[in-house]
């Protein structure tokens, strides 16, 4: 297919270029919000889209998670076993239902993965206030169907890493720099359609509930 | 003249029922997106940056799209070109062969169906599955998408039910949105849990980090680019972006501007296939860059702006013509004033030439446009590529097809009176005269309106009487 491509570029290079203005590319978008108007807003957003938000510090964020998997009846929960929170659950698991870790690929139990999976927990990098949007890179530890596959997402935010806004965040976290992972991802709120006449459905392929502490 | 498109257009019309779920449907997308820019001057602050970015990736195509396939090649990501439709089915037909995949899962593209790709498929004995949930209920039906974002918005929640339960006899009849989605998301987790390859469509591709970004609120799109081992992404060669610092902004303007939200549930941001510590997700990504005539629309300054389109769908919501016919009486994959301008480009005016005349240039296209392309504008310049001279001058195909001797000599003899001031006004003066020979019958014009009626004076003569020296 290198033809198409030699023909394709041939009739692009043939062109003379239009001249483009650029002086408003490069407008930069951030807003000036203390740490409890971006959690005011954060919050405000997610919970307009039906999302679960729940407060928390250093010292209580494990009886809040634990609350809340008693509450949502689960009876297993999938996470990460490496991570700082993954760490800290599997050390009181006698707290929580039964505990799952990601520690194979997805084939070696996809089945599992796809019908016995509860709820799957996971740290974020950050939040973004604006559009109440949680920041999520995949990695070994985290793979991406953790927060994909399972009808519940938990997700744990610092509320030291919530930004004002997507351009704000990209930034100051040097995305650019640090080269971004096989997925990066934004997640505001549960999975949603309104394909049918317009009305809102929860749960169409992605989680039905997206529960957010904050930590 | 009758054709296809005016038949289409005459059945539309008389659907009451269906008319009165788009009227519904566009009045509430247009008031979710003023909703959503109750800030004018940032409003149009926000378009001209978009249109900026835009604009500047047209200006420098070829290198960006270079740029792209080199970073996306160093991130293990295969590249493909393709000059058209048939060549991209071709080389999603090769892909799935070579891993003797007999289906495809698909999260929603509309470059796939530019390319017909389920048909082509289907034909080749392959299964493909839509998964968006709009896509999926008219997949059932046998029907192709009515507006590029709301694919089934022309279908009622009855009608839907009653579809689900001829289909899935299984499951009981229900007219409950959310039994019908949880049952359409029972069926195709299943699929998923099997597909061998995976479709999806980018939004936009960041040559400066070699990403392929995705929009989304179901989770349709993660499915298909995470489960199944191979992934397929299909675009337009138009839609790469520079650096990726300008996706915020476009980010901002897309999801606002469609359905009115602030952000999409998704947004997907895929820079490669799995690598060997990670435990999910492809292990193979493909990317089809598709021209089919897009090429040929970058060699004209003006048409270009028709690339610079996101694809949003604002036009569409907003257009009266769109509202009145609906989105299949177009006949093409791109409907609104979007398709209006792109289509008749893409296949020439020979095929859909005749769309350029479906729009009353009322202007609302061109104002919520999120890059600012002025679609007013080329419909009117398509119009005088239809009919032009030197049709050499323009990369529109059939040009100049639709022009017409006595026509032409019409207006030119106008152009001819209208400058000469004595001949212009002793024809203003015949005609106040004889207002009364002026019939009642007009063809089309008064089937459903009535004739007009000259006035007894001409302009000049009534600001004459009103003491004006000056005309």
């Amino acid at each position: 297919m290198s033809k198409a491509r030699a023909a394709i570029f041939e009739r692009l290079n043939a062109v003379e270029r239009p001249v483009v203005e650029v002086s408003e590319r490069e407008d930069f978008s951030v807003f000036a919000w203390d740490k409890a108007e971006k959690i005011r807003r954060f919050t405000e957003r997610m919970q307009a889209v039906r999302a679960e938000v729940h407060q928390a510090d250093r010292s209580n964020w494990l009886d809040k998670i634990a609350e809340i998997c008693q509450q949502k009846g689960l009876t297993n929960l999938l996470l990460s076993l490496t991570t700082e929170w993954g760490q800290a659950i599997s050390q009181n698991a006698a707290r929580f239902p039964s505990l799952k870790h990601y520690e194979r690929s997805i084939e070696d139990w996809k089945e599992e993965l796809f019908y016995q999976a509860d709820a799957g927990l996971t740290s974020t990098l950050g939040g973004i206030a604006e559009t109440g949007t949680l920041m999520l890179w995949s990695s070994p530890d985290e793979p991406r169907t953790l927060s994909l596959v399972p009808p519940i997402h938990i997700a744990i935010l610092d509320t030291d890493k919530l930004y004002t806004t997507f351009a704000e965040a990209v930034q100051e976290q040097g995305w650019l720099e640090q080269g971004l992972p096989t997925n990066a991802l934004l997640i505001s709120g549960p999975s949603r359609s309104a394909d049918i006449a317009q009305v809102l459905a929860y749960g169409v392929h992605g989680p039905k509930e997206l529960v957010v502490v904050l930590v | 003249m009758t054709t296809e498109f005016r038949i289409d257009v005459k059945k539309a019309l008389g659907k009451s029922e269906v008319r009165a779920h788009f009227r519904k449907a566009m009045d509430t997308l247009m008031i979710n997106r003023r909703n959503q820019f109750p800030d004018d001057a940032a409003l149009q602050a926000l378009r001209t940056q978009a249109q900026a970015i835009r604009a500047n990736v047209l200006s420098k195509l070829p290198e960006l799209l270079q740029q792209l396939e080199t970073n996306l090649t160093k991130n293990g990501v295969q590249v493909h070109w393709a000059e058209t439709t048939d060549e991209a089915n071709q080389i999603v037909l090769a892909i799935m062969q070579k891993h003797g995949a007999k289906s495809i899962i698909k999260g929603k593209s509309m470059v796939s169906e530019e390319m017909g790709l389920n048909h082509f498929l289907e034909e080749r004995g392959i299964e493909a599955l839509e998964s968006d949930l709009g896509e999926f209920i008219i997949q059932l039906d046998g029907e192709t998408p009515s507006h590029i974002i709301m694919p089934a918005i022309h279908k009622s929640k009855e009608q839907i039910s009653t579809l689900f339960h001829e289909k899935f006899p299984d499951i009981p009849y229900t007219d409950n949105v959310d039994e019908l989605t949880a049952s359409a998301r029972r069926i195709l987790r299943d699929k998923f849990y099997a597909a061998p390859v995976g479709l999806s469509g980018v939004n936009f591709a960041v040559a400066e980090t070699g990403t392929l970004c995705l929009v989304e609120n179901e989770g349709n799109g993660r499915m298909s680019t995470t489960i199944p081992p191979v992934h397929i992404a299909v675009t337009g060669i138009e839609k790469v972006v520079e650096k990726l610092s300008d996706i915020p902004p476009l980010l901002s303007i897309l999801p606002r501007s469609a359905t009115g939200q602030p952000i999409t549930t998704y947004f997907n941001m895929i820079s490669g296939p799995r690598k060997a510590d990670e435990k999910d997700g492809p292990t193979e990504v493909h990317l089809v860059l598709l021209d089919n005539g897009r090429s040929r629309i970058y060699s004209d300054s003006e048409l270009l702006a028709t690339l610079r389109c996101i694809r949003c769908g604002a036009c569409i919501n907003h257009c009266p013509v769109y509202v009145r016919i609906g989105g299949h009486s177009y006949g093409t994959v791109y409907p609104g004033p979007i398709g209006t301008i792109l289509e008749p480009q893409k296949s020439g005016l020979s095929v859909h030439g005749e769309l350029i005349q479906a729009s009353s240039l009322c202007g609302a296209c061109g104002e919520v446009c999120p890059v600012r392309i002025p679609i007013p504008n080329i419909i009117n310049r398509l119009r005088y590529d239809s009919v032009r001279k030197d049709s050499e001058n323009t990369p529109t195909q059939d040009a100049g097809t639709k022009r017409k001797p006595l026509e032409a000599a019409t207006w030119q003899a106008w152009s001819w009176a209208a400058s000469t001031p004595s001949v212009y006004n002793f024809g203003g003066k015949t005609a106040t005269q004889l207002r009364g020979l002026v019939p009642n019958n007009l063809g089309a014009w008064t089937s459903v309106r009535s004739a007009p009626k000259l006035a007894e004076q001409t302009l000049h003569q009534q600001l004459k009487a009103l003491g004006v020296d000056h005309e």
